[in-house]
């Protein structure tokens, strides 16, 4: 017997756990099966999209299948993206709303038990809620229209401002491997955002993204473009309650900054464990324009996450900040990639793993200096914590300096938790489990603490939760 | 008025027996002085009563006030009020020594560990940090990383002024001070002995012992108890050094 949302959250469950039994959230369209030109035509239909936008999906989709799968990827996640099991799109039968009033309340109590609608209300400019393969709440702060910035779902902005999107889309990250491709053919949801030159937003604008069913397939679209000396945060929340089976993730950002831009890109990614997550992440900085990328990967099963800056203006700068989580047998790759395209660039690169209990962290990354790119600066730091003899990372930094003025520079940490430094701690009062989560958060304080107070919270919520897990399962 | 009670304690490391049918008590407000040679069983004596999972009780009893923590766990052995002072402590890196002071003392006062330090447990902070001699640039540092040997000492010292427990056991909080360090340290304890606290410290110098004047003396030898007295002990020791002093005493 299939019950409905509204009766199992009258028995008293919480809305975690009523998404947690493969919740039967209605579908108004659920397309699955093999990945084909009519599916593609469908999809298109059901967005009633201008006829180049379903031209550069087929296109897509012809690359897909021509394209051998990328070489770093271990098997055993190629074999779990059985792409036919899949729901490839799946529209919840819910209308988009711009006030959490008109969405439904069993839908809505989910989002309220991880505190967005307060969060929303207390800091942010904007917000837009995903949820599988649609945003179902979108509202921007009046503010921001006056002044001229535009932020609005994808699809719509495919309608409305077709020549913009024309020519950034997919033009910062082409389809150059297969799940790119499959992303350009399939892509559904997520949000478009151009800020006018010299507008500075100061509060962040958020972008939520839910799976709320096993074996879904989510393939949101997120493109920033900064003008002239502009200024935005943009916060990217990730979330899936566990599932039975596998789902997949393969989204797309890409971020163009105009000349003297400053563009900060917040992922908070927390997928439960058998969601398998691929983000592609790329973005271009114009001359002095800065790009600032924060990937903070806690949950998901297998994720492979590398965003890049391509520093293509003179006086043009990154910096890329990756935490990763790897707590259990789970593989957690979080990367960077840098192309200093112009002299005087610089990048900074910060990545902090924790593994525990078997898990996998790695920080593969790239950072190449183009020959006649002059006076490069580039520093690369690898921290690893490492909570047990279980558990591994891996720093894997590759260089490709070409110029001769370059300063590429390059450190890494290890630190290791054993019975003498938890004795010491313990000796002070606090419990094992306690002491884990306290060394945790001191490791990644550096970080959290640049983050606005919000997120820093929410993330050493998330991950305390995760720790005390953690000292449970040991 | 708290009191400490070891019973005829007995510890093994890895099958061996390093300290033998130890008994001594002491109480709040009283200082006792643990002396002995290098390797006598000071510190395997401090780490059992601890709680370190290394170190095994053979026979004996650890008693607080009516509390047996002879199975506790070691941080419900702080909860309880005893707390050790390293004579090497560990360095954590990953947490700062204000981090870890702030959580010590949250956790003491029944709150969650990450809330923020009341005003009040700033002052105070601040105030101890120049007792023990250290600045408050060290707070900001991970515990004990990259400090010197004697701003280590220091800085247990501040985390026993912190949390003020019934008994503190201090393994040779003078060794790597300058004279002025021992100065400073030994009357900052003494104001810990004030306010209630007992405490059972290990020396190898008779110092910090003309400050912190113990009410007894007890001298470890090859884990056993081989004598106890007043300041008297001390001073024969420092005369005529361990071997002779031991030589008379076997015989």
């Amino acid at each position: 017997m299939k019950q409905d949302l509204r009766s199992l959250v009258e028995e008293g469950l919480t809305p975690e756990e009523v998404l947690s039994r493969d919740a039967p959230i209605r579908r108004s369209i659920e397309i699955k099966g093999k990945i084909t030109s009519e599916v593609i035509d469908e999809i298109s239909r059901a967005k009633n999209e201008p006829d180049w936008m379903r031209r550069l999906r087929l296109r897509n989709l012809e690359l897909f299948n021509k394209l051998p799968a990328p070489n770093w990827l271990p098997n055993w996640v190629l074999e779990n993206i059985n792409l036919e099991e899949y729901s490839t799109y799946a529209k919840p039968d819910i209308n988009r709303a711009s006030s959490w009033d008109d969405i439904p309340p069993e839908v809505r109590k989910y989002y309220e038990s991880l505190n967005i609608p307060e969060i929303e209300a207390r800091a942010l400019m904007g917000l837009g809620a995903q949820l599988d393969s649609e945003m179902i709440y979108f509202n921007i702060r009046k503010q921001l229209e006056e002044k001229g910035v535009i932020v609005m779902p994808m699809e719509e902005a495919v309608q409305k401002y077709p020549d913009m999107v024309k020519q950034y889309f997919m033009k910062i990250f082409p389809p150059e491997h297969k799940f790119a491709a499959l992303h350009g053919a399939l892509w559904s949801g997520g949000v478009f955002v151009y800020v006018p030159p010299g507008v500075r937003i100061e509060a962040p604008i958020e972008a939520f993204f839910l799976i709320s069913n096993a074996g879904e397939g989510q393939f949101e679209h997120t493109l920033l473009i900064a003008d002239k000396n502009s200024y935005i945060h943009f916060i990217e929340g990730c979330s899936a309650p566990r599932f039975s089976k596998y789902s997949f993730h393969d989204g797309m950002v890409e971020l163009y900054a105009h000349e003297g831009a400053r563009i900060r890109f917040t992922t908070v990614q927390n997928w439960s464990k058998n969601v398998i997550n691929f983000n592609n992440k790329r973005a271009i900085a114009e001359r002095n324009a800065k790009v600032e990328w924060v990937e903070a990967s806690i949950g998901s099963m297998a994720s492979f996450v590398y965003p890049s800056t391509i520093l293509k203006g003179e006086g043009a700068g990154t910096e890329i900040t990756g935490i990763t989580v790897a707590n259990g047998r789970h593989i957690k790759e979080n990367g960077a990639k840098v192309i200093h395209d112009a002299p005087n660039t610089y990048s900074k690169i910060v990545n902090k793993s924790i593994s525990a209990n078997g898990g996998t962290a790695v920080y593969k990354g790239v950072v190449y200096v183009r020959k006649g790119a002059k006076y490069v600066k580039s520093h690369v730091a690898c921290d690893s914590l490492i909570l047990d003899e279980k558990s591994k990372a891996y720093t894997i930094p590759h260089d490709q300096v070409f110029e001769d003025t370059a300063v590429v520079t390059h450190e890494a940490y290890t630190g290791r938790i054993n019975e003498d430094k938890l004795f010491y701690l313990r000796s002070r009062g606090l419990s094992e489990e306690e002491a884990k989560s306290l060394i945790v958060l001191g490791f990644i304080s550096d970080v959290t603490e640049g983050l606005p107070f919000e997120y820093a919270m929410v993330l050493n919520r998330v991950i305390s939760l995760e720790f005390s897990k953690y000292g449970k399962v040991a | 008025m708290a009191e400490l009670k070891v019973e005829n304690l007995t510890v093994s490391v890895d099958g061996k027996i390093i300290v033998e049918d130890v008994s001594f008590n002491v109480k709040g407000g009283e200082v006792l002085a643990l002396m002995g040679p290098n390797g006598s069983g000071k510190t395997t004596l401090f780490m059992t009563i601890a709680g370190h999972p290394k170190y095994t009780i053979v026979k004996g009893r650890i008693i607080l006030d009516n509390d047996d923590l002879t199975t506790l766990l070691p941080e419900e052995r702080v909860m309880k009020g005893i707390m050790v002072a390293f004579q090497t402590p560990i360095a954590v890196p990953e947490v700062r020594l204000s981090t870890l002071i702030t959580a010590m003392v949250n956790k003491m006062n029944g709150k969650k560990l990450t809330d923020p330090a009341p005003p009040s447990l700033v002052s105070s902070l601040v105030k101890s940090v120049q007792e023990v001699g250290l600045t408050t640039a060290h707070l900001s540092r991970g515990v004990n990383h990259g400090f010197s040997g004697g701003e280590m000492k220091r800085s247990e010292v501040l985390q026993l002024l912190m949390v003020k427990p019934k008994i503190a056991l201090i393994d040779e909080p003078d060794s790597g001070l300058d004279v002025d360090g021992i100065f400073a340290v030994g009357k900052a304890l003494l104001n810990l002995v004030n306010s209630g606290t007992g405490i059972v410290l290990t020396t190898h110098s008779a110092r910090i012992l003309h400050t912190l004047k113990p009410t007894r003396v007890l001298v470890l030898s090859k884990g056993r108890i081989i004598a106890e007295g007043g300041l008297e002990l001390v001073e024969e020791i420092e005369k005529v050094g361990y071997e002779n002093f031991l030589r008379v005493r076997s015989k």
